[in-house]
């Protein structure tokens, strides 16, 4: 972890770890285009906080989709730590998915019938990473779920189950942190404890967090907000005092 | 992925929905245990017929006259009457026909048999010692015919168990005279029974003296004067290719005969009989299990049917996947690991059931028979091959449309 911290700090100041040069994102519904990017140019650089921000339809999602990977842009270019991944065939894109990013989703898309400690080892299974159920039980760790390791889903709060799926989203040791609408489901209390765990994740490993919200509270906490509307980017500002969010510290050691 | 984890991966997603696996499993038990059991119900039948045919003696080589031409008219096989008693004992020269142990040439007539107010029609079979070994024809009670019978030509007789009981009943023949078309015989013995639903009733036969029946029941006589007779039975020595030995008996006859062109006789084996019955009780057990298959087809399908639907319903699941990072090849092995699993699962179930249907049936009386199953090895293995490759066949579709899914729309899915 130290090392990818080390060249995680020094990207921050020279090459962005990933960019996008003119990205275009255009649907096909019938016979009508519709373009959901409409020529994107954005840099994030290793360490970052950002939010993207916009109304429905402002084309968040397909950002997030094409820096997630899930999906290939129009024409553009995206580089993703140097590497064009624009072009890239679906086990590329899958290899990529499965090693460098991290997915947190507003619905938690979890598998139900799977514990909690399965769930976090899914990614692994498709790395082929060795010591899944160590590294699993590790990624439970650091987002203090290591007592819920047997749950299911079902069985477990909002919050705990988005807990789960970040500890996912880590346990590949993933470079970038996807997250879409990660509090959308959550009440306030809840909300806060997420970001909480984001923010210590960003400021003790230097992950570098994509957050997709429509949360005015929620990009507060970040320390770049980006906002679209109609597949462009229309603001790109600085958050000039983030918000830092707290834990309910006491309550997390001892709740069931 | 590794195939363990796919393995397990699979085995839990079926375990999720055990019910609708049972009922699909289901679908492919019935059909492996149709075809296992039929099988196995052929394979019984054709080992029965076998067993019957060697029954009558193993190794043997039978020589019979060729057939008649008269006015361009050729008659059937065997009406010939050119093999003659010396013919047969000539055929035990250890010099020209090493491989033949034992002779036994034989000479039927049809013959009215009468004890008492009883009376039947029945096959007279004149016959020499070495009849009761090469036929394995032992004896019940009493004697065989002995040289000394054949030598004089007494007028002694060997009953099938057929005959027996229906003129004696429980009562014992030995010692009494019948009377087989106008001439008194003794009773000397009485055959062992081959069973009900042999070939042309094995046990409703006379046997006498060879002599006796050409001299004294009015057989057909040849041009060359000495006894007729109509079969030569002959034993083949253990280790010895028939079909050499059957040379070396042709070339004999021949030179016997005196023939330049074409055969007055024929020699054929019984492993040529065996053969030729194999093959047609393996056209009827091919044809059993291709009946039976049709079930199999109609278990593949259900297979796909559920396949299909769980594709459908797991469409999330597979959206969540593919965004872990899963290939489109680890999604294909995933589903079509779960088709397989159940076919083969099914097939294993199928196999037992099968198994232990024909183990029960095996020994049933029907009829008059019981009823013989033969349940192999071969077609265990036959029923797994099939069925994982009905998983394999059915599951594949299902498994390239949930591989082919696009993690976006897929994580949309509802």
């Amino acid at each position: 972890m130290t090392a990818d911290m080390d060249s995680g700090r020094s990207e921050r100041s020279g090459t962005p770890i990933l960019e996008l040069r003119d990205v275009t994102k255009i649907y096909r519904i019938g016979n009508v285009e519709v373009a959901a990017l409409a020529g994107v140019t954005l840099s994030v650089h290793a360490g970052d906080i950002m939010a993207i921000m916009g109304p429905s339809g402002s084309g968040k999602s397909t950002l997030m989709n094409v820096i997630g990977c899930l999906d290939v842009p129009t024409s553009g270019t995206y580089l993703l730590g140097g590497e064009d991944v624009g072009s890239l065939s679906d086990n590329r894109l899958a290899e990529i998915r499965s090693k460098r990013i991290g997915f947190v989703f507003q619905t938690y898309n979890l598998l139900p019938r799977s514990t909690a400690l399965e769930n976090v080892e899914l990614p692994l299974l498709y790395s082929n990473a060795r010591d899944k159920r160590r590294r699993a039980m590790e990624a439970l760790e650091r987002v203090g779920l290591a007592h819920r390791a047997r749950h299911r889903p079902p069985e477990l709060s909002g919050g705990e189950q988005q807990r789960v799926g970040i500890a996912r989203a880590l346990a590949n040791a993933p470079t970038i942190l996807m997250a879409d609408e990660p509090t959308g489901n959550l009440d306030t209390r809840s909300s806060e404890d997420i970001m909480a765990v984001l923010q210590r994740l960003n400021r003790e490993e230097g992950l570098t967090l994509v957050i997709v919200t429509h949360e005015d509270d929620i990009s507060r906490h970040t320390r770049r907000v980006v906002s679209l509307r109609d597949g462009r980017i229309i603001r790109d500002e600085p958050v000039a005092l983030p918000r830092i969010a707290v834990a309910r510290a006491a309550e997390e050691a001892v709740s069931p | 992925m590794t195939p363990w984890i796919t393995l397990r991966t699979a085995l839990s997603s079926l375990g999720a929905s055990k019910l609708r696996s049972g009922l699909t499993l289901l679908g492919l038990v019935i059909g492996v245990t149709a075809v296992i059991t039929l099988m196995a119900l052929g394979k019984g039948a054709q080992e029965t017929i076998t067993s019957r045919i060697e029954s009558l003696g193993t190794n043997l080589l039978f020589v019979r006259p060729g057939a008649v031409t008269e006015a361009g008219v050729r008659q059937s096989q065997g009406s010939a009457a050119t093999l003659t008693l010396e013919d047969a004992y000539s055929l035990l020269d250890p010099v020209w026909t090493p491989g033949v142990v034992s002779v036994a040439p034989e000479l039927q007539v049809g013959g009215q048999v009468v004890f008492g107010r009883e009376n039947t029609s029945t096959r007279i079979v004149g016959v020499t010692p070495e009849y009761e070994t090469v036929r394995n024809y032992p004896v019940a009670s009493g004697q065989f015919i002995s040289q000394a019978h054949v030598d004089k030509a007494s007028q002694v007789a060997v009953l099938g168990s057929q005959v027996a009981e229906d003129f004696f009943g429980l009562r014992d023949p030995v010692g009494q005279t019948v009377r087989v078309n106008g001439r008194s015989f003794t009773v000397i013995g009485v055959l062992e029974s081959k069973g009900a639903g042999g070939f042309g009733g094995l046990d409703d036969q006379v046997l006498a003296p060879i002599t006796t029946v050409y001299y004294r029941l009015g057989a057909q006589r040849t041009a060359q004067g000495g006894i007729t007779v109509q079969t030569i039975n002959l034993q083949v020595e253990d280790g010895r290719d028939p079909q050499i030995v059957s040379d070396d008996v042709s070339l004999v006859l021949r030179l016997r005969h005196r023939l330049t062109e074409e055969d007055d006789f024929t020699v054929s084996s019984q492993q040529e009989t065996i053969e030729a019955l194999e093959e047609a009780t393996n056209t009827f057990v091919v044809f059993l299990a291709a009946i039976a298959s049709i079930s199999l087809l109609v278990g593949g399908i259900g297979i796909m049917n559920i396949m299909l639907v769980s594709v459908t319903e797991r469409t999330r699941e597979i959206g969540i996947r593919k965004a872990m990072g899963a290939k489109r090849r680890d999604i294909l092995l995933q589903f079509v690991s779960e088709a397989v699993l159940l076919s083969l699962t099914g097939g294993a179930v199928g196999m037992l059931l099968g198994w232990g249907l024909s183990t029960v049936a095996d020994g049933l009386p029907l009829g008059q028979q019981t009823l013989r199953t033969a349940f192999s090895g071969d077609t265990a293995i036959l029923a797994m091959t099939v069925s994982g490759a009905i998983g394999l066949f059915f599951g594949i579709y299902p498994a390239l449309l949930a591989a082919r899914l696009h993690p976006i729309e897929a994580l949309r899915h509802e």
